[in-house]
């Protein structure tokens, strides 16, 4: 995820510019033209992957152990949990003969910054709104 | 600065950002009904935005693309789905592969724009809702799982950090 570590590099706490919005409008942008983000979507629009997901946040879960708790076979819940590690949400650890399946927080942390970055882009559109509408008043008005 | 409140509904799976504006209804329409007039806001300044195609009738379609600072140019449209002038505008919109047309493959937002009168200036309202986001919202939802608190209080942190850039917007 080479844009959102630079992100975080540059992100100061407290030291918010006018160029860092700018910076951060256009990573929107990136982030959601990035083939990754649309990974991660695809992803969590199921169910069962969702409550992987959950399950999997703090406790490991063995993809032997997970099949268990939903009625599908071993190679479907397999299948899901490859779907949820292409996408970066999870991560296999193998230990002896098991692999072992667990949350990537900062695949939902990358998910909300998605989020605060879309509301970002309507604030700033919002006041040139509000610019371009005076313009256009004393347009009228000369 | 123009932007009066912003609610993230994360059950409704929506954005709500409220503006005011001191100006008729019909002039704040204008910035969405001439092209000319669009390309003056929609875009970050860094990205100008250039319409080629506009037409806010019911099933009419919006295109753009913007033009970067490397000369980069990422393209957009719009699917107007229903539209009561001067008052409101529902479309969808997402972004386009080169030739312009909708991509498929990446995900699509849905707004609704509401234009109302409130007291002498006029209010206006964008809702977001985030199709393909509302599962990750879902997950978010599910805060009383103990494993999420953790990340919720993780988010939570860095939304603070985020609040930094955001006050300088407007100003």
């Amino acid at each position: 995820m080479p844009k959102v570590t630079s992100l975080r590099e540059t992100d100061t706490p407290g030291c918010g510019t006018s160029t860092d919005v700018l910076t951060y409008n256009q990573m929107v942008v990136d982030m959601l033209r990035d083939p990754e983000a649309d990974a991660l979507f695809k992803a969590l629009s199921d169910s069962t992957r969702r409550d992987i997901l959950v399950r999997t946040l703090h406790v490991d879960h063995s993809v032997s152990e997970l099949s268990r708790l939903y009625p599908m076979s071993f190679a479907a819940v397999q299948k899901h949990v490859a779907t949820l590690e292409r996408a970066g949400l999870v991560t296999k650890e193998k230990q002896g003969r098991e692999q072992l399946v667990r949350t990537n927080i900062d695949s939902i942390r990358k998910t909300q910054r998605l989020l605060e970055g879309i509301e970002e882009m309507w604030r700033g559109r919002l006041d040139r709104f509000g610019e371009a509408l005076k313009d256009s008043e004393q347009g009228d008005n000369g | 600065m123009t932007v009066t409140k912003v609610e993230t509904d994360r059950k409704a799976l929506t954005m709500t950002v409220t503006a005011h504006y001191d100006a008729p209804i019909e002039r704040v329409w204008q910035l969405w009904a001439d092209p000319r007039l669009l390309e003056r806001w929609w875009g970050p300044p860094t990205y100008p935005a250039t319409v080629t195609e506009h037409d806010l009738s019911p099933g009419g379609r919006v295109k753009y693309f913007m033009t970067g600072p490397g000369g980069d140019t990422p393209g957009g449209w719009w699917r107007v789905i229903a539209v009561d002038e001067p008052h409101r505008i529902e479309f969808e919109d997402g972004f386009a592969d080169a030739e312009g047309n909708p991509d498929p493959g990446l995900p699509t937002t849905r707004n609704t724009v509401t234009i109302a009168p409130d007291g002498d200036r006029v209010r206006m309202t964008i809702e977001a809702t985030f199709g393909s986001i509302e599962a990750m919202e879902e997950i978010l939802t599910m805060g009383a799982e103990e494993g999420m608190r953790q990340a919720v209080g993780q988010i939570d942190a860095l939304l603070t950090q985020l609040a930094g850039s955001e006050a300088e917007v407007g100003s």
